[in-house]
């Protein structure tokens, strides 16, 4: 696709609500197709900054482009939808009817039958909105962020709330629609959604971006990798000195060794030395996420992968 | 425009983005209004206070004054009836105004900002649908009217009922006044007695000529007064229509001006 304008270009945002600073000079850029998590604590500025995205508050300073253009401008042409996290449904109406107001605001919407279909909810298009549970109103706002078509779709913590076969189930119906090549963002604190299901994460933490790249990229910057082999006699002076080694341990035949940069060690390991049985086991993003958002300021870690 | 199952081949984009156009009048509509109507319609609670509750005291305390005739020989029931009337349609217009704080309430203003819908035209379906909730109010009081022997010429009707729905506008403004002020489910809870209140200012449930003269005096400014009076000038052929017409036009005025503050406020917050 020709096309050399950033789906969402976030610059240099800030926020406060009274003494709280909420975000705190956030710049994002997103190109067309990605899927990106949102990943932080509760409280991290996520909400915030989706918020500040979508021109439901406007940023203290900085600014929000979105297809280059303001997020207003971008919601009124239905080129940007979202799920929220909770209320914004009228308890009285039917599935099908809030589907169908929703419907009517735009000139070129998707049919109603298409997109109860498309989130599953097909079969429920008559019940009120108030007896359904919290994973069919989550899917109902799926099903009504269809509707435009848009290029761009934003999940604020869509799974809050639900059980599992009700996550699984949203995440599904999010999946099918994914291979389209929309663009989608979403903000989560399960980091296991964030694992399966974005193809790069970027990490907040106190209104910052504190980590931001692919899922494994994300993993290692925090946690590194452990490499393990067999190896009578390591020279753990030598392996100390590769780049990216963070520690070195030897235990009886076995050699381990912590890296950021598992690669080098390997190739080190399997063609400069007689290793053998090697393997290399990556922390799970669990370890990384509370590496990075607990741990003391990590503004270093910032940039250092884009 | 052909998006038919482009998303079926994995294409990469789907509605293109030149063919996206915002909607015409804000994205105001007839299928929404008629649904926004029929959503009023189907709530109970909404049924039995605007259009039950009237014909009831209609049937309860005007009924036993059959027969009977003001000064100027108009039917004490007629006289009843009208004030009935205004009485149902300003209940009726503010809760579709009022609509508005529950739906704050439950989020739907902030999930309609996510739509292309232009908040003057979701206030202009909330006011419309007040307004038709107004006249079926007014149209119930007077079938049951009717039906309990009430008999007015032609031009009463039309001019008294004119009078008690146009009029009853005053308190669309004042509903979404409130609904902009207290994001409320229960809005209406607390509006009713309020409304009942004002409603004894404006003459609607005992003439005012039987209320203390300092209540009399201080009723020529309450909102009520004017519709109420307005209304059945055309039945009683006295009152002072010109005052009347000067305090409707205040009130709206003053609502509509603390509504579309707050509306304001509320739309570009944060």
């Amino acid at each position: 696709m020709p096309t050399t304008t950033p789906t969402v270009e976030l610059t240099d945002l800030t926020k406060s609500y009274g003494a709280v600073t909420a975000v705190a000079g956030l710049s994002l850029r997103i190109r067309p197709g990605e899927v990106v998590a949102f990943l932080g604590p509760n409280g991290a500025g996520k909400t915030t900054t989706i918020d500040m995205l979508l021109g439901l508050a406007r940023p203290d300073t900085g600014t929000v482009r979105v297809f280059g253009d303001s997020p207003v401008d971008a919601v009124a042409l239905g080129r940007i939808a979202a799920v929220m996290q909770t209320g914004g449904l009228l308890k009285d109406m039917t599935v099908a009817e809030t589907v169908r107001m929703t419907a009517n605001f735009y000139p070129h919407a998707r049919p109603v039958a298409e997109v109860l279909d498309r989130a599953g909810i097909a079969d429920i298009a008559d019940r009120r909105v108030g007896k359904c549970s919290g994973g069919q109103q989550q899917r109902l706002r799926f099903a009504m962020a269809l509707l435009p078509d848009p290029d761009l779709m934003v999940l604020d913590e869509p799974t809050t709330g639900m059980d599992v076969a009700g996550r699984r189930d949203f995440w599904t119906a999010i999946r099918r629609d994914a291979r389209a090549g929309r663009t989608v963002l979403f903000a989560t604190h399960y980091l296991e959604e964030a694992d399966a299901y974005a193809d790069r994460i970027v990490l907040i933490r106190q209104g910052r971006i504190v980590a931001d790249g692919t899922t494994a990229e994300v993993k290692n910057l925090a946690a590194g990798r452990l490499v393990r082999a067999t190896l009578p006699g390591a020279d753990q002076v030598r392996l100390a000195a590769l780049p990216g080694v963070e520690s070195v341990e030897v235990r009886g035949d076995t050699v381990l060794v912590q890296a950021s940069d598992s690669d080098a060690v390997a190739r080190h390991l399997l063609t400069a030395t007689a290793a053998r049985d090697l393997e290399i086991t990556s922390r799970n993003l669990e370890d990384a996420f509370l590496t990075l958002t607990t741990g003391t300021p990590t503004d270093d870690l910032q940039g250092s992968l884009r | 425009m052909t998006t038919t199952d482009t998303r079926t081949d994995s294409a990469v984009t789907g509605t293109d983005a030149s063919t996206r156009r915002r909607p015409a009048l804000g994205g105001f509509n007839l299928p929404n209004l008629l649904l926004e109507i029929r959503r009023v319609l189907r709530n109970r609670r909404t049924l039995v206070f605007i259009l039950i509750m009237p014909a009831v005291f209609f049937l309860l305390f005007g009924l036993p004054n059959r027969g009977q005739t003001l000064e100027g020989g108009a039917q004490a029931t007629a006289y009843i009836m009208i004030s009935l009337a205004v009485y149902g349609a300003m209940v009726a217009t503010t809760s579709g105004g009022a609509m508005v704080a529950v739906e704050r309430a439950q989020g739907w203003s902030r999930q309609l900002r996510l739509t292309p819908l232009r908040p003057a035209a979701y206030v202009a379906t909330k006011v419309i649908t007040a307004m038709v909730l107004g006249l079926l109010a007014v149209l119930v009081e007077f079938a049951v009217g009717v039906f309990s022997g009430v008999s007015l010429p032609m031009h009463v009707w039309l001019l008294a009922g004119l009078a008690a729905w146009l009029g009853s506008l005053v308190f669309a403004a004042f509903g979404l006044f409130v609904g902009y002020l207290a994001p409320a489910e229960n809005v209406m809870q607390f509006l009713g007695p309020i409304l009942a209140i004002l409603a004894m200012f404006g003459g609607l449930f005992v003439p005012l000529e039987v209320l203390p003269h300092v209540m009399q005096e201080i009723a020529r400014f309450t909102p009520v007064y004017g519709v109420g009076e307005l209304a059945r000038s055309p039945l009683t052929g006295s009152g002072d229509t010109a005052t009347a017409v000067l305090n409707i036009a205040l009130w709206t005025v003053a609502f509509g001006f603390g509504a579309s503050r707050l509306f304001r406020r509320d739309t570009t917050r944060v």
